[in-house]
């Protein structure tokens, strides 16, 4: 508790509330522009919070990632196109809710509905946090290396459509993440010194979210602009309330659990509470044109579970969505040797981050349902400047980690590969964590392979690991059935491979 | 819609040819092979690398090339499951967005274009700096992806270059190298 009130007196302080301020307003600004989803407004953010101290970067860093996933869902409502799979509900819903007249009351009910999650979701934060914690340093390095294969399983096979692109996104990411010398021989690096430190992972983040981006929509840019709704100021009448804080509540309990799980992922929780407001509501009929608990629910579910993936994050080290991921890469930038051990080592600083999310996620609703019409105007950028500005600030980005044009150039080559990632559907996510956990799955099995001396059977002689492997096992099997069970699909495939060679032979 | 679509191989991956055959659903993704052939590729230097690395220091339990060789095997397995599932008639889900329209073909010219910009950064900017180049890049993109105000592509281009040099060195103190600009930001 002293650890927390330290905390609030960190986050308090006025240089550090104007750093959050301004942490929520470039956010926000950058999350509202079309095309730059909560991750890649991280990823483009990073450099400028490694100009201040440690922890002014983080202050600023929790206003930026709230600011980021609130101008995420403005988008969404406004425009009817989610920018994370985990906001489609709210675009489906909020958008029909903004077609008939009722933009102003999508976005209070979404904007509140975040507000009320995150502020739950961050006292339980100060709960879990520490006790989950507490369990974890016990753990041995066995335990610590299952818990890791467990994540890059879950987020590789259970989310995501296709198995298969997951898979190859991960091991590319592991390819990606062997680069360097760490071993102390040189693994990858095409005889590059360049190389030897291995590739930073804020150019790979970069590279894929925001290069690889505008390339692909540069190769897809839609020539007619799209219908943007105008927006007053969000208000909500007491009926909107009447009908939007008990979705709010439950759509917290929904998001949380399933968020601080190490499989991670907020698509689940929220296509769950969509599902129970339908069911719960007086209105079943009003949802898919347009209900309010149907942005109420599933956006409180997205913001409660992105708060409670830092639980893994801040606990294990796991990253289990890309935002997460981004925030790894910023605390390790910050110098901080993330994993079970942060919350021993730097108290302050984590204790810092837990109060300033609840201090960010409150400047978010005072600043930003005010300034909500502002945002609309965003929407309205010229593409060729936004997507200038997303290359200018890449570059930016990367070369600022070392002045290096070498950067600039890995910059532009893994750019590449996520423009072909997004042409071939494979997902990012996989392969960001692959290159995160890639090495530190390599130091674990070291450090556990060293105290047992060689001995492989210490990977299961902790009974955590062994369960985490029942709990792979298990998920690989339901894979396996769920394969088995769909030979459908192969059917027509096999059809379109016959049509093929038809027309191939004519 | 994902119809089999024009694509520009990066040097060194053999795509294959782009399908000129009009939009039928049915039509294998042929491009995927080239995507396949890449992970096969990819998985084979991994794997070519790891056996030019030698035994560990006697305290390593894990040799330095366990890994690459799990990674490399498991890529080119990868590669070849992908071309037995594109041969199936498997066909990727292309990625949509605010700003996407994928009901057409694949814009191969703004994208070479725009990655020329990347590299003419990469190529200049250790002479020129990014003062000059960050705003070659921001006005040679908004150029390319069709914006036809050139003067005030350039002037934006400027701004936010020269600012954002101002910016590293006067708020955070860390000056951007200048280039053959030294001695006059």
């Amino acid at each position: 508790m002293d650890l927390l009130l330290d905390g609030f007196q960190t986050a308090l302080t006025p240089e550090n509330l104007l750093f959050a301020a301004l942490g929520v307003l470039l956010g926000t600004a950058v999350g509202v522009l079309p095309g730059i989803g909560p991750a890649m407004t991280l990823a483009l953010l990073l450099p400028v919070t490694y100009s201040v101290g440690a922890d002014s970067a983080i202050i600023m860093f929790a206003g930026i990632y709230y600011g980021g996933m609130y101008g995420g869902s403005t988008t969404s409502i406004l425009l009817n196109t989610p920018g994370e799979s985990s906001s489609v509900i709210t675009a489906i819903e909020g958008n029909k809710m903004a077609k008939a007249g009722r933009a102003a009351q999508a976005l209070a009910t979404a904007a509140i509905g975040s507000f009320v999650a995150g502020s739950i979701a961050t006292a339980l934060l100060w709960i879990v946090t520490p006790q989950v914690a507490d369990i974890v340093v016990t753990l041995g390095s066995p335990s610590y290396f299952a818990l890791m294969v467990l994540a890059l399983f879950a987020v590789t096979a259970v989310l995501g459509a296709s198995k298969l692109r997951g898979f190859i996104a991960l091991f590319l990411g592991l390819a990606i993440g062997l680069v360097g010398t760490s071993t102390g021989q040189a693994r990858l690096t095409f005889g590059q010194p360049l190389l030897a430190d291995g590739i930073d992972i804020v150019v790979v983040a970069v590279a894929l979210f925001a290069i690889g981006e505008a390339l692909w929509v540069a190769a897809h840019l839609r020539r007619k602009p799209l219908e943007i709704i105008p927006v007053g100021e969000p208000w909500m009448s007491r009926d909107d309330w009447g009908r939007s804080w008990r979705p709010w509540l439950r759509g917290t309990a929904y998001g949380f659990p399933f968020g601080a799980l190490p499989a991670g992922g907020a698509e689940l929780p929220t296509f769950l509470s969509y599902a129970t407001e339908k069911r719960l509501s007086k209105h079943p009929e009003e949802f898919g044109k347009g209900a309010i608990e149907g942005v109420a629910g599933p956006e409180a579910a997205n913001n409660a579970s992105a708060a409670g993936t830092l639980v893994p994050l801040l606990a294990l080290g796991l990253p289990t969505t890309a935002t997460a991921a981004i925030m790894l890469v910023a605390l390790q930038g910050y110098g901080f040797q993330t994993g079970p051990t942060l919350m021993d080592d730097h108290p302050d600083l984590v204790w810092g981050l837990l109060a300033s999310l609840f201090v960010a996620n409150a400047l978010l609703l005072v600043l930003n349902l005010p300034m909500a019409p502002l945002w609309a105007k965003l929407l309205r950028i010229p593409r060729p400047y936004l997507y200038a500005g997303i290359l200018f600030f890449a570059s930016l980005g990367a070369y600022s980690v070392n002045f290096q044009a070498f950067d600039l150039a890995l910059l532009l080559v893994i750019g590449v590969l996520g423009f072909f990632m997004r042409r071939f559907g494979i997902p990012v996510l996989p392969l960001i964590i692959g290159v995160i956990l890639g090495p530190k799955l390599e130091e674990q099995l070291t450090t556990a392979l060293q105290i047992s001396q060689g001995d492989v059977s210490t990977l299961w002689s902790e009974p955590v690991a062994v369960v985490v492997y029942v709990v792979i096992a298990l998920l690989l099997l339901a894979m396996a059935v769920t394969g088995l069970r769909r030979p459908a699909p192969a059917e027509p495939a096999a059809a379109a491979t016959n049509d093929e060679k038809e027309l191939v032979e004519r | 819609m994902t119809t089999p679509r024009r694509s520009s191989p990066p040097a060194g991956v053999p795509l294959a040819e782009p399908d000129p055959a009009p939009a039928s659903t049915r039509l294998v993704d042929r491009a995927q092979y080239g995507l396949a052939a890449f992970l096969v590729l990819a998985g084979g230097y991994v794997l070519l690398d790891a056996l030019g690395l030698e035994d560990g220091f006697a305290d390593q339990p894990v040799q330095p090339y366990t890994l690459p060789y799990f990674v490399g095997g498991v890529l080119v397995l990868l590669g070849i499951l992908l071309a037995i599932a594109t041969a199936r008639g498997d066909r990727p889900e292309a990625e949509e967005g605010e700003d996407i329209d994928l009901t057409q073909g694949t814009d191969v010219r703004t994208v070479g274009l725009l990655a020329l910009v990347l590299i003419a950064n990469i190529a200049l900017i250790d002479v020129l700096g990014w003062a000059i180049t960050g705003a070659l890049v921001f006005a040679g993109s908004a150029i390319v992806l069709g914006s036809r105000n050139w003067v005030r592509d350039i002037a934006v281009g400027v701004a936010l270059s020269v600012g954002s040099w101002y910016g590293f060195y006067v708020g955070l103190g860390i000056p951007i190298p200048a280039g053959i600009l030294d001695g006059v930001l």
